[in-house]
């Protein structure tokens, strides 16, 4: 790849106005550096989909655990340790044979952040957004996943304050996997709805 | 507004293109962490809330909302509010240069503590009507045509269409009229449409959709 000496490249540019607008806001006394480290470490360390993997290998265990998460999603999260902000009113929508869930946010990019963390930048992009409520079956396809045609698609756009996890099938030969074992088979992606958990080496 | 946010149902955007599960970053560059934390921490200074916050955003020309990145989005909102509510100059944000403290006794800028605690303990949003739900499980309800120059959360795609409902969420804080600064709760709604109603020939799909009761009316 030859030099580029283009001296307007935007990357470069925005990493200047952001340090610019920090040092004006720290300067004015109007955020404290501490403060940024501690939201930072938050998410990039603390707040991720691991969460909500042993969410759903629990409630694949857990009769119990898993009507109570049906019913109320926030408090049931909430006994593990899960809660806070972009988690206040959490849904939990259950994958079958019969039904597969998908998460969207049309508008925005409303997502569960008490359990997935935040949303990777294909969930934010113009074309999933704009594609997931009007053609599912090629978004889907476009991450690998084929569903049977006995499977009816249902697609949450999640406008509000309400927050939608997806409680995936438990993949066949994963019947003697204990909760940890189970917790490493889900993905971030399979919680949004855009893949189904596979058996490692099935992909 | 029929902004550039309102993307449901719109063409020509090409593939999705997702990055790897396994190996994308939770920020692909510095600077994207930075303007993440700094609007988070200068959100909880309670000057704005999380509707005026997505409002600032929509409101960009829509050549440049599409044209940005997600976090150039969120930069671009959090100038026009620090500006807006006040908290620094037009002239500061133009010369990048700090001028004076800001001056306001009112001011509560959170430390490490308190950025902590308020994330954890999160801005649940439901807040009493001042009527009963005027829709009952199952009912028919087409959602109104809005042409409004404010912020709502009724998508663009959805107008007009005519669905049932699915679940009532309780009242939570309207998002149209708390973005213009007066808040107050209304019913939200899962209204489920079928994916003919809203695309006219289309997959056999349900699409569910929150909605507040001042969208619908009976159908």
């Amino acid at each position: 790849m030859s030099h580029d000496h283009d001296h307007t490249d935007p990357p470069a540019d925005i990493a200047l106005r952001v340090k610019a607008l920090e040092s004006l806001l720290v300067e004015k006394g109007l955020v404290n550096p501490a403060a940024l480290d501690a939201i930072i470490e938050t998410y990039e360390h603390r707040v991720g989909p691991r969460n909500g993997a042993r969410v759903v290998a629990r409630a694949w265990t857990d009769p119990e655990f898993k009507a109570a998460l049906l019913e109320d999603a926030s408090a049931a999260v909430a006994e593990l340790g899960y809660e806070g902000r972009q988690g206040e009113h959490l849904q939990v929508v259950e994958n079958t044979p019969e039904l597969h869930n998908l998460v969207v946010c049309t508008l925005c990019s409303c997502y569960p952040w008490t359990v997935l963390g935040l949303p990777p930048v294909w969930y934010k992009s113009a074309p999933y957004r704009a594609r997931a409520v009007s053609e599912p079956h090629s978004v889907l396809a476009e991450f690998g996943t084929h569903l049977p045609a006995s499977t009816r698609i249902q697609v949450w756009d999640s406008t509000s304050e309400m927050r939608y996890l997806v409680l995936p099938m438990r993949p066949a030969g994963a019947e003697d996997f204990d909760e940890e074992a189970l917790q490493s088979l889900v993905t971030r992606n399979a919680m949004i709805g855009v893949e189904q958990v596979s058996m490692p080496g099935r992909g | 507004m029929f902004g550039p946010h309102d993307l449901g149902g719109k063409q020509g955007l090409g593939p999705i293109d997702p990055e790897s599960e396994s190996t994308e970053p939770v920020f692909h560059a510095q600077w994207e962490q930075r303007v993440f934390a700094l609007t988070l921490a200068t959100g909880m200074l309670g000057r704005w809330n999380i509707d005026e916050s997505r409002f600032a955003r929509e409101r960009q020309h829509p050549v440049d909302y599409l044209q940005n990145s997600y976090y150039e989005n969120w930069l671009a909102g959090l100038q026009t509010l620090l500006v807006e509510k006040g908290l620094i100059s037009h002239e500061e944000l133009g010369s990048r240069q700090g001028a004076a403290e800001t001056v306001d006794d009112s001011l509560r800028v959170p430390d490490e503590a308190t950025a902590a605690k308020l994330l954890r303990g999160g801005g649940p949003t439901l807040l009493p009507a001042e009527q009963e739900p005027a829709f009952a499980q199952g009912a028919r309800v087409r959602v109104l045509k809005r042409y409004t120059s404010g912020h709502s959360r009724a998508p663009g795609y959805a107008q007009g269409a005519v669905g049932s409902i699915a679940r009532q969420w309780g009242s939570h804080i309207f998002p149209d009229a708390n973005a213009a600064g007066s808040r107050r709760g209304e019913h939200l709604y899962s209204v489920r449409f079928s994916a003919a109603s809203l695309w006219g020939e289309a997959e056999d799909v349900d699409v569910f959709i929150d909605l507040w009761e001042p969208y619908l009316e009976l159908a």
